[in-house]
């Protein structure tokens, strides 16, 4: 009898959730029916599907990758999250590790200063940033990656550091004295063992990299360099005039590759966000 | 192994030390000075005490992010959390497509603020649009307006973390507690609340350090319309800083009270909730 009424239970919920999940999607559906409007429909009528009247086909798509050079804004944006990304893995992992093990003044201070930038937000620090960044010509997509690294070290090296202190030092003393350097042995046993945390970090940093907006906005020269938030912004323009048809499909496309990111390494993306949060 | 370790310093810390340096440490110091200057840029600052801090309270536009936000960030808090913690409660429950709804749910978090902002922006304006309204009407829409944005990009994620907590309760702990003759209430109250502390502390950790610090939403929802009326705090200093002449001291200054507020906030809530987090 009980189970009877558990299973009737369970298929309301499953149709509950299913119609929110419909109500959840409706907004990114909504926008990318939009996209193929033309401007003034989709202003006086963003609910309406596109009819004769009101279809463009790709105009909107063509027009906005014209107008805020979305190619070379997504082309930015994927070399500064991926070397970023990269960088900050390989230096902060590496930085954990050495503060870890060696036990100075020195080392506990950076740690600690590490886990003090955590909770510093970066109104704090933009305008000094932008200005140092500008003076030490880091307004560049390859010198952005050196602010990333200093300014994202402190989740990183946090997260890194909490890991390392569950690795026990037995399998490290034995590599060294069987005759590996320090970096032989980082590179053989420490940092493959540190994978899962890798990808956690990998991801939050991915995750911020991709959609920051601040950041990059102050510290690249933003005449010549565009990531996809600035460029869809930039779309705004002047007081309130926004080209709607050209911002709906720069959504649909700036959404896109998420999606298929997502799809792709769902599993990494959810276990990495639990660890992540155990950690942090 | 330390004192072998020791004299690679600048292969293990080094290059993270130096990013941190020039990403966090000096623009962190110089903020801080700068906060008792008067200056257009780095080099022209001259000293002038507390003038700043004290300018600060004169600035009506301030007082009234600094209110706006605060009540932003309880009412989202609480939204956030009770959502969160029902759905995932909910989806523990073995129903069937929990993997698709868990999917559909997080899927949102993956998109940036920006474009976040412009995807509410029409499903707003185009509902409003029915009662001849826009979104920049009323600092109210604005503000109802942020919370249901805020829902929707962080419950999925808030859901992950409090799924990972209820499905560490050990079985046998509720099984004993409904041989006792716990009811779901009780069951809910003394075993799945206490139990699942630490999600608790981190999901309210994060939802209020990331309402407090919004800034990209907030710039793409509404901008602060009307009026500055919608503006909050990151948005308010942003301005402070970079659209009036002459007030980038008090915009520093007041980055320097933002950041005093936000580490505040995460060390008390933090003492608070972890005092009430259980061992198994």
């Amino acid at each position: 009898m009980t189970s009877v009424r558990k299973a009737k239970h369970g298929w309301a919920l499953t149709l509950f959730f299913a119609v929110l999940s419909v109500i959840y999607v409706m907004p990114i559906i909504i926008v990318f029916i939009n996209s193929f409007k033309k401007k003034i429909f989709i202003s006086n009528r963003p609910f309406a599907l596109p009819d004769a009247k009101s279809f463009v086909g790709l105009e909107n798509y063509i027009n906005g990758i014209e107008k805020i050079g979305f190619l070379q804004a997504f082309g930015y944006t994927l070399f500064i999250t991926v070397c970023s990304v990269a960088v900050i893995i390989l230096c902060t992992s590496m930085c954990a590790w050495y503060i870890t093990r060696v036990k100075t003044k020195i080392t506990a201070t950076m740690y600690y200063l590490f886990a003090f930038s955590m909770i510093v937000p970066f109104q704090m620090v933009m305008f000094t940033l932008s200005k140092i960044a500008d003076m030490l010509h880091l307004g560049n997509p390859i010198g952005i990656v050196i602010v990333y690294l200093g300014f994202g070290a402190g989740l990183a090296v946090f997260m890194f550091c909490g890991f390392v202190k569950s690795i026990p030092l037995e399998i490290e003393e034995s590599a060294m004295i069987d005759g590996c350097t320090p970096v032989q042995t980082y590179f053989s046993i420490v940092f493959p063992v540190m994978k899962p945390t890798a990808i956690s970090v990998a991801i939050l940093e991915a995750m911020w990299v991709w959609n920051d907006y601040l950041l990059p906005y102050l510290v690249l020269d933003i005449k010549k360099y565009k990531t996809i938030p600035i460029a869809i912004q930039y779309l705004k323009g002047g007081y309130g005039s926004i080209d709607m048809g050209a911002m709906m499909a720069m959504i649909v496309l700036a959404i896109i590759p998420i999606i298929i990111f997502y799809t792709a390494c769902q599993k990494y993306i959810i276990e990495g966000v639990v660890a992540g949060a155990v950690k942090g | 192994m330390e004192k072998a370790i020791k004299k690679y310093f600048p292969i293990f810390a080094l290059p993270t030390f130096v990013a941190f340096t020039i990403g966090f440490i000096i623009p962190f110091i110089l903020g801080v000075y700068l906060s008792f200057c008067e200056f257009t840029t780095v080099t022209d600052a001259k000293f002038v005490g507390f003038k700043n801090y004290i300018r600060i309270w004169g600035d009506a536009t301030f007082v009234h992010a600094l209110w706006y936000t605060a009540l932003f960030t309880v009412v989202s808090v609480i939204t956030i959390n009770a959502l969160a913690f029902t759905v995932a409660m909910l989806l523990t429950k073995g129903i069937k497509g929990t993997n698709i709804f868990r999917t559909v749910f997080f899927m949102p978090n993956l998109i940036g603020g920006i474009i976040l902002g412009y995807i509410w922006q029409l499903i707003f304006n185009g509902f409003l649009l029915q009662f001849d309204r826009t979104l920049t009407f009323n600092s109210a829409y604005g503000f109802w307006g942020l919370i249901i944005l805020m829902n929707w990009q962080q419950i999925g994620y808030m859901m992950i973390i409090y799924i990972a907590g209820i499905q560490n309760i050990p079985g046998e702990l509720i099984e004993a507690a409904k041989i006792d003759g716990a009811n779901n209430r009780q069951l809910l109250r003394h075993v799945t609340l206490p139990m699942v502390m630490p999600s608790i502390t981190i999901c309210t950790f994060l939802t209020l350090t990331n309402s407090f610090k919004l800034y990209d939403q907030n710039l793409a929802l509404t901008a602060g319309e009307p009026s500055n009326k919608s503006e909050m705090l990151a948005l308010n200093i942003y301005n402070t800083f970079y659209t009036r002449n002459g007030w980038e001291g008090v915009g520093q200054a007041k980055a320097v009270i933002f950041f005093l507020l936000v580490a505040l906030i995460a060390i008390v809530q933090l003492k608070l909730t972890t005092k009430k987090e259980v061992q198994a």
